[in-house]
């Protein structure tokens, strides 16, 4: 047996084989249900139960869509450029810190005006985070995934201070938590659900239109796919990584305003619950396509749900959605492989053979 | 004092000593494995589990040692054998291995380890040389752990630069098509130093839930591994400097607990050893000596046919 590259493949092959891994993943996850002693289908289905099951629960799991969708595009413009921002984190962290700041001191603006300002401040929360890691990957070649992982726990504990101290809320007792949100504050919600939603889909069009059509947007692919192509064509790269990440950290510092404006009310140091890092996989799940970035990020929330309902229905911990979504991530990165190659028998040593030179 | 606070950073740099060597041996061959957290996590919790059900502390390092490698071998699979971006497949890792331990854990939260095991990990004098003046003590009165992960580091050293294997692996990190040619077996040693590496990883990780905490809390690593990839910059992929370098680590993570009569918010602390890692980071790359840069087939995959 050997492998040759493919020339192309078609879109249909491409999709069976992702769509075998996808199954793949979720065999063998159910094989790891099965040992821990429960029916891997019962579980499966009571995860889309618990996720997709009643309108109070999609609700829910839509509260989990929307940052998962805002996040993936954010990290995603960072990915096209090859950028590792897996800071993701700490930038809705510090977006949602910077609209807090807002909210809880000039909660007597006008509620349309207060929240126009949050969302800026959200943006440039989320943004300034971002920036000194690309500032400091442009300037001294500083390894990114390091930096923006740093900035992760630099902003955790900068949140955790502010709510253990000079931000704590008096009135609650001893209580270490940042007071309420005024109704000034609070994002408003249609459908029963904070315009968070409207948002993230003029995100997604937004978003795709500028990487499809603008100059910008072409300078983005092109620095990711060669450096030394943009030199020569006379883009400025350090500049284009600058404002991409700005750019990328702005959209994830969106999601922390949303988050403590729409679902929370308050700054907590959890605020972020782990998106940042969910939306590394989906982002690159969605083969950094925004149109994809929603069924993915949809099943992914779905996921997350699910997972918080398998808890309470079979004493499965949560984290064993982590862990399925983990296998997903590893089956489709492996099934690339069968993307881009093909397994051919050896046949060099067969009698009368076809010597195959690649 | 100045002695107690410098063997307390030999203890909290034994974690980062021992996932900086891990990594250091890994990016040697030329893999750069962004998964030491998740390697780590899933040491502690096997350690842990192990060294809990079985009160014994060879089991736990056995544990720690044989989950590492295997996280690690998925890694390796996916980026040798399959090859596959090394960056997503370690970043994959890590999310796995977050999710893993804290599955595993969560019966653990809290709890605490037999005294067998606690015992056997205390501390032991080392005759003569622990009586020199604070040298003795700081490096020669530690747990057989710390005293295990710096020969370690000296010995991979040596096994580095003075020993042919070890070329071969310089070799095959600089230039794997000049190495393959040669007749170096490319596959075999990556997926061999992966393995160690991993191993090494998942050690470092349990040296948190076995010796120094020593109870189970979830993310107990707390980004420790993404401190110990900074490490292999600083180091400068040498495995000597890496001692000093995850020593002095230590000691930042543990300064906070030591100066808390000034009255510095602990949160704020906390931040320290990240913000350091960052300025650290800064410094090694403003330093551009050939002497000091990294393997040249760094996180580039290796096909023998598109040569």
């Amino acid at each position: 047996m050997r492998m040759i590259k493919r020339e192309r493949i078609s879109k249909k092959d491409a999709f069976r084989i992702r769509s075998t891994a996808i199954i793949g993943s979720l065999i063998l996850s159910g094989l790891f249900i099965f040992f821990l002693g429960h029916n891997p289908l019962d579980v499966y289905l009571s995860m889309a139960k618990g996720a997709f099951g009643s309108i109070y629960r999609i609700k829910d799991t839509i509260n989990i869509i929307i940052p998962l969708i805002m996040t993936s595009l954010g990290i995603m413009i960072a990915f096209k450029m090859k950028f590792w921002n897996i800071g993701g984190e700490g930038q809705i962290l510090m977006g949602a810190l910077f609209a807090s700041y807002f909210a809880l001191n000039f909660s007597t603006l006008p509620k349309p005006i207060l929240l126009f300002v949050m969302f800026i401040a959200g943006f440039i929360g989320g943004g300034f985070w971002a920036f000194i890691p690309a500032f400091l990957k442009v300037k001294f070649q500083t390894n990114e995934t390091i930096t923006t992982l740093m900035m992760n726990y630099i902003a955790l504990n900068l949140i955790t201070y502010l709510q253990y101290g000079p931000w704590r809320d008096p009135q609650s007792l001893g209580f270490p938590k940042i007071a309420n949100f005024a109704d000034s504050a609070t994002l408003p919600r249609l459908f029963g659900i904070h315009i968070g939603w409207i948002i993230t889909i003029i995100a997604v069009v937004v978003i795709t239109i500028f990487l499809n059509k603008s100059k910008f947007g072409y300078e983005i692919k092109v620095v990711g796919e060669s450096q030394d192509t943009a030199n020569y064509s006379g883009i400025r790269v350090n500049r284009v990584i600058i404002r991409g990440l700005i750019i990328s950290g702005g959209i994830c510092g969106i999601v922390g305003m949303m988050e403590v404006s729409g679902v929370n009310g308050t700054l907590t140091n959890h605020v972020s619950a782990g998106y940042g890092y969910t939306a590394i996989i989906t982002t690159w799940l969605s083969g950094l396509k925004p149109a994809f970035i929603i069924p993915v990020s949809t099943l992914f929330a779905g996921l997350i749900k699910g997972g918080g309902f398998i808890q309470t229905a079979y004493q499965i911990p949560q984290s064993a959605a982590d862990i399925i979504q983990s296998m997903i991530l590893f089956f489709v990165i492996g099934s690339e492989f069968f993307i881009q190659y093909k397994i051919v028998p050896d046949r060099r040593n067969a009698k009368g053979g076809e010597v195959n030179v690649s | 004092m100045l002695v107690n606070i410098l063997k307390a950073s030999l203890v909290a740099g034994t974690p980062l000593l021992l996932a900086t060597l891990g990594e250091l041996i890994t990016e040697k061959a030329g893999n750069l494995n962004l998964g030491v957290e998740g390697m780590m996590l899933v040491g502690a919790i096997s350690g842990f589990a192990l060294g809990f059900y079985f009160q014994n502390p060879y089991m736990a390092l056995i544990g720690a040692s044989l989950s590492g490698s295997f996280a690690a071998l998925i890694y390796g699979f996916l980026t040798i054998t399959l090859r596959s971006n090394q960056v997503v497949s370690g970043l994959s890792l890590t999310i796995f291995g977050t999710g893993l331990s804290s599955f595993l854990g969560t019966n653990f939260v809290g709890k605490k380890m037999p005294v067998e095991v606690i015992n056997f990990f205390k501390p032991i004098e080392i005759p003569l040389i622990s009586k020199i003046p604070i040298i003795g003590e700081v490096l020669f009165n530690q747990d057989i752990y710390v005293y295990f992960s710096y020969i370690l580091a000296v010995f991979l050293g040596i096994y580095l630069f003075k020993t042919r294997k070890g070329l071969n692996l310089t070799a095959i990190g600089e230039n794997p098509s000049a190495a393959d040619a040669a007749g170096i077996k490319i596959d075999l040693y990556k997926y061999i130093h992966i393995l160690i590496g991993g191993a090494l990883c998942g050690l470092g990780g349990a040296y948190l839930s076995v010796v120094q905490v020593p109870t189970w809390q979830e993310n107990i690593t707390a980004g420790r591994g993404w401190i110990a990839i900074a490490l292999v910059i600083f180091s400068k992929w040498n495995p000597f400097k890496s001692i000093y370098g995850a020593y002095l680590f230590g000691g930042l993570s543990i300064i906070g607990f030591r100066i808390q009569y000034l009255n510095i918010s602990q949160n704020l602390l906390n931040m320290l050893p990240y913000i350091v890692t960052i300025v650290v980071l800064v410094f090694s790359s403003l330093n551009k000596s050939k002497e000091g840069s990294p393997p040249k087939s760094l996180s580039l995959p290796y096909f023998r046919e598109e040569r």
